[in-house]
């Protein structure tokens, strides 16, 4: 056996270059922190949109992530189902041809072309330059129009007096409400409720992300499996998507 | 009717002219404790003349551009108004709520509540002075701890 | 041709008495509407799933007769009609005092009828909704700078111009009004081209049985005297609508069940609809459309005004029943987002939404009808819009 003697300083040396090295990356790899929360005094831009990628198959009978929106934005009922606002739900589906089963939350899908915001009489409903479909409810006059519009059945109206409203999500009566894409969380630089809820406490079925970033977890995902938009046949480019339609 | 006319306005005026000038009368003044802090981001004379101006801006400037600065924000506002004087939160029912005394006195209705709470977050104190803001940090983050 | 003398109505006890009643029916209106707005609108029969109900239905009729109430007038200034001039002056009022009343209605059934403002003075063009603020307003003003040239002589000479400004005007209000419904492709109740037109020849049928009855009621109630010809004309010219109308809902239906993808939900609305069912066929097309039908042209009922009233009475009807059929009915299909999968969920996808009208909303609706009323009511009191008669030679 021949060969140079064995340098156990360089050893050392690598080995702690090395362990230093995943110590520092460790955080970024498991935290769910997008990039840096974006600086407060910024503007948004379309350089991100913002997007959701659903995976149906993983969601069987389980709603983290409606109890989860439900406790984020205080949006608990009143015991009047119908009139009680879901800026989510749970939508249970059965093939009729085949009797095949699948569960799915559904949401304000944060179309590129929103009807919501083409019919609002005083643009209240409105797309954010980063994709989010949002209603400034201080300019909502409470038509409904919007409702009509969605076609996803995404918009509530509040049909009562609220209180202690959550200070992040403000809601009152007599305006229409949305799913937000948590937005007050993605300026902080995480991601939505819901999402988070899925991966701690659900199926991890949700993925949050920028459709613009090529190189981000959502685009990945989109790349490798098959998705698709419900009701595609609108054309309205929706930001959240589906897997296992 | 020529006479009706000067007794019917005398009449319409008649609790306004009643009133004692010292504003004693019915509507109690204003309860104005700052809450927590001394000083407001803004001079008091100024805040008291615009500081709808203020709010109507932020609330376009974060809706719509997603600017989410915390000095004219209107959650700072109630973080460090919405408090009695030992401190204690405050909620809008209490006659005494930093913006619910003025604007009852004013008699300017408030539409903010209908949709924002009045009642300041558990923890989160309001940033206060002008000075905390000048270089975009804050003594602490009032965006509060979201889970 | 006789020169017709324009005359305001006397005062008599009858009248105070209609206006009492009116007053009564507005009032309550305004009660019930400060009732929803301050309770929220979980006091209403309107959630979630049908978003528009009971008042919308009198709001939407009350504007599409709006319109359709100008016709008259129209036809003398712009077609050159001579035997329809007298009537012109009734037609103005009765347009504008309909889109009074269905405008109030609209305005107090918002969530925040308070930002009025806000509507005013934000616009988002690409809302059907907001072209449709400024057709409203827009339709007043020339309305009555209309009725402004039939009423004073010195400016007679623009009555053949504003006349036909105003006729142009009224038919894109009716199409932009079909069209709040006609622009929304999520629906599958909605989304047709033929809602414009098809409001348009509502329009005629609804504001034509209207004008007769009140012109009925004005004259029969201050005893002056209406000829038999110029009935005879209205009365045909209505049978004329009605046929129209009933023709385009029929072409909207029959295209419809062409396309297999419409299938299902024709069948909902017209067959399993329930309610919705009954009120298209019993309320739309049957008493809405067929027995009206009956009442003017078949030859036992030629002559009789019982029969004429009854027969606008029954458009009328019929008409509340058409806009309950189009906004609730459609509003009740669900929202196919997954074809060829059953859908359930705790937010009442894949159901037939069911709707019950709550009583606020009623008098909402009948408030904001007697608001239109009184203004007819309080206008041929107070200015010369009937003609003092209209015996049958001034219908040649």
């Amino acid at each position: 056996m021949s060969g140079a003697p064995i340098d156990r300083y360089r050893r050392r040396l690598l080995g702690g270059a090395v362990a230093a090295g995943t110590l520092t990356l460790a955080p970024g790899v498991f935290l769910h922190r997008l990039a840096e929360a974006k600086p407060e005094a910024e503007p948004v831009t379309a350089a991100v949109r913002w997007g959701l990628l659903v995976d149906a198959n993983k969601c069987a009978d389980c709603s983290v992530c409606v109890d989860a929106c439900r406790e984020e934005h205080g949006w608990d009922g009143h015991g009047r189902p119908r009139s009680d606002a879901q800026w989510i739900r749970k939508v249970e589906l059965r093939d009729q041809t085949s009797g095949r089963q699948l569960s799915l939350p559904m949401m304000c899908q944060h179309c590129a072309h929103p009807p919501c915001v083409d019919v609002c009489p005083t643009g209240a409903s409105f797309r954010r330059a980063d994709g989010i479909v949002l209603v400034d409810k201080h300019t909502c006059i409470g038509c409904r129009y919007c409702m009509m519009a969605c076609p996803y059945k995404a918009r509530s109206f509040i049909h009562e007096e609220l209180s202690d409203q959550k200070p992040y999500s403000p809601r009152g009566k007599g305006t229409v409400e949305s799913c937000t894409l948590c937005v007050h969380r993605v300026d902080a630089g995480l991601a939505p409720a819901c999402v988070d809820a899925c991966q701690r406490d659900g199926r991890g079925a949700l993925t949050f992300g920028d459709l613009n970033d090529t190189n981000g977890a959502l685009r990945r995902a989109l790349a490798e499996h098959a998705t698709t938009q419900v009701r595609a046949d609108l054309g309205l480019d929706l930001g959240v998507r589906y897997r296992g339609l | 009717m020529r006479r009706l006319l000067p007794a019917l306005l005398l009449l319409a005026a008649w609790p306004a002219l009643a009133a004692p000038a010292d504003g004693a009368g019915r509507v109690p003044l204003p309860a104005v404790d700052a809450g927590a802090g001394g000083q407001c981001v803004e001079p008091v004379e100024f805040m008291r003349r615009n500081h709808m101006e203020l709010l109507l801006h932020q609330r376009d400037e974060t809706m719509h551009r997603g600017i989410r600065t915390q000095r004219h924000s209107l959650r700072n506002c109630i973080n460090c108004h919405a408090v009695d004087g030992a401190g204690q939160p405050v909620t809008l029912d209490d006659p005494e709520h930093f913006c619910v005394s003025c604007h009852r006195y004013a008699a300017v209705k408030l539409d903010c509540f209908q949709c924002h709470t009045g009642t300041p977050e558990p923890g989160v104190p309001g940033v206060v002075g002008a000075d905390a803001w000048s270089r975009g940090l804050a003594a602490t983050d009032p965006r509060g701890a979201n889970p | 041709m006789k020169r017709i003398r324009y005359l305001e109505i006397g005062t008599s006890g009858g009248y105070l008495l209609l206006l009492a009643l009116l007053g009564a029916l507005v009032a309550g209106g305004a009660a019930a509407a400060w009732f929803m707005e301050h309770q929220g609108h979980h006091v209403t029969g309107m959630d979630n799933q049908v978003v528009w109900g009971l008042p919308h239905v009198f709001a939407v009729f009350l504007i599409v007769a709006a319109s359709g109430a100008l016709n008259v007038a129209s036809i003398g200034s712009v077609f050159g009609q001579l035997a329809y001039k007298p009537l012109a002056r009734l037609s103005g009022l009765l347009a504008i005092a309909l889109l009074a009343g269905g405008l109030a209605i609209l305005v107090l059934d918002l969530g925040r009828p308070d930002r009025l403002i806000v509507a005013i003075t934000h616009y988002n063009f690409r809302s059907i909704f907001a072209w449709n603020i400024y057709l409203y307003t827009g339709f007043f003003v020339i309305v009555a700078a209309y009725l402004w040239t039939l009423m004073d002589r010195t400016v007679a000479g623009y009555a053949k111009g504003v006349g036909l400004f105003a006729f142009v005007w009224r038919l894109i209000l009716t199409t932009g009004t079909g069209s709040i419904f006609g622009f929304l492709v999520a629906r599958e109740a909605y989304d047709a081209a033929i809602l414009a037109p098809l409001f348009i020849v509502l329009s005629f049928a609804f504001g034509m049985a209207l004008f007769l009855l009140v012109l009925l009621a004005a004259y029969q109630g201050s005893g002056r005297p209406v000829g038999d010809a110029l009935l005879t004309r209205l009365r045909n010219l209505l049978g004329v609508f009605i046929a129209g109308a009933l023709l385009l809902v029929a072409i909207q239906h029959l295209t419809s069940l062409y396309a297999a993808e419409h299938q299902a939900a024709v069948r909902l609305l017209l067959i399993d609809g329930g309610v919705v069912s009954g009120v298209f066929w019993i309320g739309q097309v049957l008493l809405g459309s067929l027995l009206p039908l009956a009442l003017i042209y078949l030859a036992p009922f030629r002559g009789s005004r019982p029969a004429l009233v009854a027969a606008c009475l029954l458009v009328v009807l019929g008409g509340l029943a058409t806009m309950y059929f189009v906004i609730i009915g459609g509003q009740a299909v669900p929202l196919e987002l997954f074809p060829g999968m059953a859908a359930s969920s705790s937010f009442f996808d894949g159901q037939f939404h069911s709707y019950a009208p709550s009583f606020p909303e009623l008098v909402l609706g009948l408030g904001g009808s007697a608001l239109a009323l009184l203004l007819v009511a309080l206008g041929v009191r107070v200015l010369p819009f009937l003609p003092d008669a209209l015996p049958d030679a001034t219908a040649d």
